[in-house]
């Protein structure tokens, strides 16, 4: 099986033992937030599992990071500012920013926490 | 009535483990109305017991420099009930601890027999930033829970001192 669908595979069971969804709802699209119903403190929840379940290091602000909407320097008009959007892309490398990218409003940030970004993500920090 | 729901510790391995011990008393106002003719320890509560056990073990391997709030129950499972009279003995085991919070696997045990278990996750709070929302008391860890930590220690060094003091009974049987 190739080692993406391995990653998915196990990411699947982390979000059914963190959220309490049935596993079809995880699809590699579904939103943590918006699809998964995943509330602030959940996030804490998916850390602690992923280091768990994948033997990996999480430090914090690297898989969620914090306080770039903060910073008025990002924002303007509730949208992400072009100094913004490459904060996000460099905090973010792991997440797919392409159509986010073509109306960057700050309530759709939630919308790149998907399942298929904490693969990636999980992918980045393994062995190659 | 007071909101602590441990009687004693029996044993505290900082940042590791925690062993604390409830008793069921018909003197305690809920066994009366949890159930009227039927006095059983609410679940709720045993799950509280759990959390303040394992709270002050998370906030103990802090040094208490972080406020430590009950953030999620992801898994909590009973398997039968405990009356007046009873006592609970809670086992609390941290398995994670990082700057933002703690997860303990938590079990409670009557007579030896697994009663209920739980996992629980601890959030940690910035001091200041939780007393302006909360203010300083709906924490796990209040000064009077934190006072049953203390009296636990100071029974322990206790029965140390007994232990090394020389005999003081004169020579007599």
């Amino acid at each position: 099986m190739p080692i993406h669908d391995e990653i998915f595979e196990k990411v699947q069971a982390t979000l059914v033992d963190a959220l309490g969804v049935d596993e079809e709802d995880v699809t590699r699209e579904a939103t943590l937030q918006g699809d998964l119903g995943a509330e602030s403190i959940d996030f804490l929840d998916i850390v602690f599992r992923l280091e768990r379940n994948f033997g990996i290091k999480i430090p914090r602000g690297e898989l969620f990071p914090e306080n770039i909407v903060s910073d008025p320097e990002m924002i303007a008009n509730g949208k992400l500012t072009a100094k913004g959007l490459e904060e996000l892309k460099s905090r973010m490398p792991f997440a797919d920013l392409s159509s986010f990218e073509a109306n960057p409003e700050v309530e759709k940030i939630a919308d790149l926490y998907t399942v298929d970004m904490l693969v990636q993500y999980v992918r980045s920090k393994l062995p190659a | 009535m007071r909101w602590i729901w441990i009687d004693k510790f029996l044993e505290f391995r900082s940042g590791q483990f925690a062993r604390a011990m409830k008793n069921l008393t018909l003197a305690e106002d809920y066994l009366h109305d949890h159930y009227p003719g039927y006095p059983v320890m609410p679940a709720s509560l045993i799950i509280e017991g759990l959390a303040q056990t394992g709270g002050i073990l998370v906030g103990e391997a802090g040094g208490f420099a972080e406020k430590v709030v009950l953030a999620k129950i992801p898994r909590a499972e009973f398997f039968g009930v405990a009356c007046a009279g009873d006592q609970l003995i809670y086992e609390v085991t941290l398995t994670d601890l990082r700057s933002e919070g703690a997860v303990v696997e938590a079990k409670a045990f009557l007579d030896g027999q697994l009663l209920a278990e739980a996992e629980i996750v601890f959030a940690h709070l910035d001091n200041s930033r939780a007393n302006q929302i909360f203010g300083p008391k709906n924490f796990v860890f209040t000064q009077q829970l934190l006072g049953v930590l203390d009296l636990s220690k100071a029974q322990a060094r206790a029965r140390e001192q007994a232990a090394t003091a020389p005999d003081s009974s004169n020579g007599q049987p």
